[in-house]
C-alpha cells in the first residue's frame, strides 16, 4: 500500500501547487487588469464590483499577500469562486455547477470509449504487422493531426442542416425543461452524439500508435514465443499474453494525456455551443471574466487529477508488481 | 532475443547496401522524407509568405463574401479580405511561435530532466516531482488564463507562455532516459577517468539523448502549434494585423461562415493544420522508427519454406511452426 499512499500524496500536493498557481497568476501578471475591466464596463460594475475585483487580483493594498492567501483558502472551502462577471450576480460556483455535468457526460464517456476502441485497434496493428491494418496508421496521424474544432466545424457543415437528424447546437432541445425524463435524455444523447463522434475520431489515433507500438515490443519477448510453442491459440496469445503486458504503459500513459484530451475537449464544445464548461471557457474570455476562468481551471485540474488517481487505481489491478510490499 | 536471428536470415540484402548510402538514411525511410519535405515547404512558405501574398491580408475590399476566382484564389471574408493572402501570410506566425516555443520547452526539458536523471538526492526527486506536477495539471486552460490574463500579447510572449508550459513531457522522458544510460559502463569509465560532470552529461550523456531530444521537440511544436490556433481561435491575439490560421477561423467562426455555406473561409486554414500537424508526426515517426528499427513496417512478410508450406515472418517473432497439415 506504500504505492498508493506515495500517489495520494502526490495528488494532494498537485492540487496544491494547482490551487497556489491560480491564486498566483493573477497577481504576479505585468499592468492593471482592473482598471482595463472598468474602462470595458464603462460605469456599469457596481462599487462592490470593484473593490471585489481588487480583492481577486491582489491588488488590495491594505491587505499583505499571506492574509490574501490564507483568505483565498477559506473561500475555496466554502465553495466561493467569487462572483461573474458574464452572467452577473451569479457566483461563479453555481455557473461551473450547472455546466460540469455536461463536461463530464460528454469528455468524460467519450474519452474512455477512445481509449477502450483506440488500444483494441492498436494491438491488432501491432500483432498483424504489415496487414491491412497498417494502412489505418498513416490515416489516422492526419485525422489525429486535425484540431478536433476544426474537425467539428466540418461535421457541422456536412452533417446538420434542417432536415439532419444532428442537431447543429446546444446540448438539448431548447424546448425541453431539463430534467430525468425519456424524452429529455433522448434529446441530450441526440445532441451528444456528433461531438461524441468528433472527440473519438481525433483522441483514438494516439492509442493507436501507441498500443501498436508496445504490442511490437512485447511480441518479441520470449513468454509470448513459449506462449506460441505451447500451441495456445493465436487469440490467446495475442489478447492474454501479448496485449495485457503491453496495456501497462498505455494505461499510465491515459492517465498523463489526460490533461492534454481534455483541453482540446473543451474547444469541440466551443464549437458544437454544447453547454459545458469548454463552452464556459470560450465565454469567460470574449468578456475577460477572471473569477469564471479562474474557477474553470480549478474545476478542470482537479477532475483531472482524480481521473488521473482512478487510472492509477485501473494501474495497481493490472500490474501486480506495484502491488508488491517494499 | 529473436531480432537477431531475422537479421543473419537475409544477409544477402544487408551486403547489396552501399556503404555510402549510410549517411542519408534518415531520408531514406519514406516517412522522414515526406516529413522533411512538408515541413521545408511550410517553412518556405513562413519566410516568403507575406511576399508573395497576393494582397494584404488586412485590406478591405468590395467584393464580400464571395467563392474561389481567379482574382480572389480562395475567395473572401465578410470585409472583402482575401483568404489566400491570409493563410500565406499567416505561417510566418505559425511557424515562429511553433519552433520558438518548441526551443523554450526543449531547454527546459534538458536541463531539468538530464539534471534529475544524472544527479541524485533530494533536488533530483524534487525536480521530477516539479515536472509530474507540471505534466497533470491541463497545459491549455492554463495557457488561456495566463494569455487571456496578460495585458498585451504578441507572437512572442505566446510562444514563451506555451514553451514554459509545456517542458514536463519532454522533462519526464529525458530523465527515464538519462537514469538508464547513468549506470551503464562507458559512464563508469568515464567517471573512474576523472571527467568533469558536466563533460559526462554534454559528451558522453547528451549525444546518447539525441534521438530523443528530436522527436520531444518534434512533439512540442506540434502542441505549440495547435496550442496556438486553439487561442486564437477562443478570441485571444486576435487583434491588429497579426494573422495566423487560428485568426481566420475565429473571424470565419465569428461570422457564421458555415451557415452562410463559405466553406472556402475555414476549409483552407484547418487543411494548412492538418498538413502541418502531418508533416511534423511523419518526421516524429521517421526518428522513432530511425531508433528502433522494430518499428519499421516490414516489407515482404510471407515466406515459403523449404517444405512449400507459407510461413508468415514478422521482425520480433519467432516462427513457430505447427504440426504439418496433411495433404
Amino acid at each position: 500500500m506504500a504505492y498508493l499512499a506515495k500517489r495520494v500524496f502526490f495528488y494532494l500536493f498537485t492540487a496544491w501547487a494547482a490551487i497556489t498557481l491560480n491564486f498566483f497568476i493573477p497577481r504576479v501578471m505585468p499592468g492593471d487588469p482592473v482598471q482595463s475591466l472598468i474602462t470595458k464596463a464603462r460605469g456599469q460594475l457596481t462599487t462592490e464590483g470593484i473593490q471585489s475585483l481588487y480583492v481577486l487580483f491582489g491588488l488590495d493594498k491594505n491587505e499583505s499577500l499571506i492574509s490574501q492567501y490564507f483568505k483565498y483558502w477559506g473561500q475555496l472551502f466554502r465553495g466561493d469562486l467569487g462572483l461573474s462577471f458574464t452572467f452577473f450576480p451569479s457566483q461563479v460556483s453555481d455557473v461551473i455547477g450547472q455546466a460540469l455535468p455536461w463536461t463530464l457526460g460528454l469528455v468524460g464517456i467519450t474519452t474512455v470509449i477512445g481509449f477502450l476502441i483506440g488500444t483494441g485497434l492498436g494491438t491488432l496493428a501491432g500483432w498483424r504487422r504489415g496487414s491491412w491494418i497498417d494502412a489505418l496508421i498513416p490515416v489516422t496521424t492526419f485525422l489525429s493531426s486535425i484540431p478536433y474544432f476544426w474537425l467539428g466545424l466540418i461535421a457541422i457543415a456536412l452533417l446538420t442542416g434542417p432536415d439532419s437528424f444532428f442537431p447543429a447546437g446546444n446540448g438539448y432541445d431548447t424546448g425541453l425543461t431539463p430534467g430525468w425524463d425519456w424524452e429529455f435524455i433522448g434529446s441530450a444523447i441526440q445532441h451528444s452524439l456528433l461531438p461524441a463522434i468528433t472527440i473519438l475520431i481525433s483522441s483514438m489515433a494516439g492509442w493507436i500508435l501507441s498500443m501498436r507500438n508496445m504490442m511490437v515490443t512485447v511480441a518479441s519477448e520470449d513468454y509470448v514465443t513459449v506462449a506460441h510453442a505451447k500451441g495456445l491459440s493465436e487469440r490467446r496469445v495475442m489478447v492474454g499474453y501479448a496485449a495485457r503486458n503491453a496495456l501497462l504503459p498505455n494505461v499510465s500513459g491515459f492517465a498523463l494525456s489526460l490533461g492534454f484530451i481534455v483541453g482540446g475537449t473543451l474547444l469541440v464544445e466551443i464549437v458544437f455551443s454544447y453547454p459545458g464548461l469548454g463552452f464556459l471557457l470560450f465565454q469567460g474570455v470574449g468578456t475577460k471574466d477572471y473569477p469564471l476562468l479562474q474557477g474553470i481551471f480549478l474545476i478542470i485540474t482537479l477532475s483531472v487529477l482524480l481521473a488521473n488517481f482512478v487510472a492509477d487505481l485501473a494501474y495497481m489491478l493490472l500490474d501486480p508488481r506495484t502491488r508488491r510490499e517494499g | 532475443m529473436a531480432t537477431p536471428s531475422v537479421v543473419e536470415a537475409t544477409p544477402v540484402a544487408a551486403a547489396s547496401v552501399p556503404a555510402k548510402r549510410r549517411r542519408l538514411r534518415f531520408v531514406a525511410n519514406p516517412k522522414a522524407a515526406v516529413g522533411l519535405g512538408m515541413m521545408g515547404f511550410f517553412v518556405l512558405l513562413a519566410i516568403i509568405g507575406p511576399i508573395i501574398a497576393p494582397y494584404d491580408p488586412s485590406a478591405r475590399s468590395n467584393a464580400l463574401i464571395e467563392g474561389p476566382s481567379a482574382a480572389h484564389w480562395l475567395g473572401t471574408t465578410h470585409l472583402g479580405q482575401d483568404v489566400f493572402s491570409q493563410v500565406v501570410s499567416g505561417t510566418r506566425s505559425v511557424i515562429l511561435v511553433g519552433l520558438l516555443a518548441g526551443v523554450v520547452a526543449t531547454i527546459l526539458s534538458l536541463l531539468v530532466g538530464v539534471t534529475s536523471g544524472y544527479l541524485s538526492g533530494a533536488g533530483s526527486e524534487s525536480l521530477s516531482a516539479l515536472s509530474n506536477v507540471f505534466l497533470v495539471i491541463p497545459a491549455l486552460p492554463l495557457i488561456i488564463i495566463i494569455t487571456s490574463i496578460l495585458p498585451e500579447t504578441t507572437d512572442v510572449t505566446i510562444a514563451l507562455v506555451i514553451g514554459l508550459t509545456s517542458w514536463a513531457w519532454g522533462a519526464r522522458v529525458l530523465r527515464a532516459q538519462t537514469l538508464s544510460l547513468r549506470g551503464r559502463d562507458y559512464i563508469e569509465a568515464a567517471r573512474a577517468t576523472g571527467e568533469k560532470t558536466w563533460r559526462i552529461i554534454i559528451f558522453e550523456i547528451m549525444p546518447n539523448l539525441t534521438a530523443v531530444i528530436a522527436s520531444n521537440f518534434i512533439g512540442t511544436v506540434i502542441f505549440a502549434v495547435t496550442s496556438e490556433i486553439t487561442l486564437a481561435f477562443i478570441g485571444v491575439n486576435t487583434s491588429g494585423d497579426n494573422w495566423n490560421w487560428g485568426t481566420i477561423l475565429f473571424w470565419a467562426q465569428g461570422q457564421q461562415a458555415l451557415a452562410q455555406g463559405a466553406w472556402w473561409w475555414f476549409v483552407p486554414a484547418g487543411l494548412a493544420i492538418a498538413l502541418l500537424g502531418t508533416a511534423l508526426a511523419l518526421l516524429n515517426f521517421g526518428i522513432d522508427e530511425f531508433v528502433s528499427p522494430r518499428l519499421r513496417g516490414s516489407g515482404k512478410s510471407k515466406v515459403k519454406t523449404a517444405d512449400g508450406r507459407t510461413v508468415k515472418m514478422r521482425v520480433g517473432f519467432t516462427p513457430v511452426l505447427g504440426p504439418k497439415d496433411t495433404p
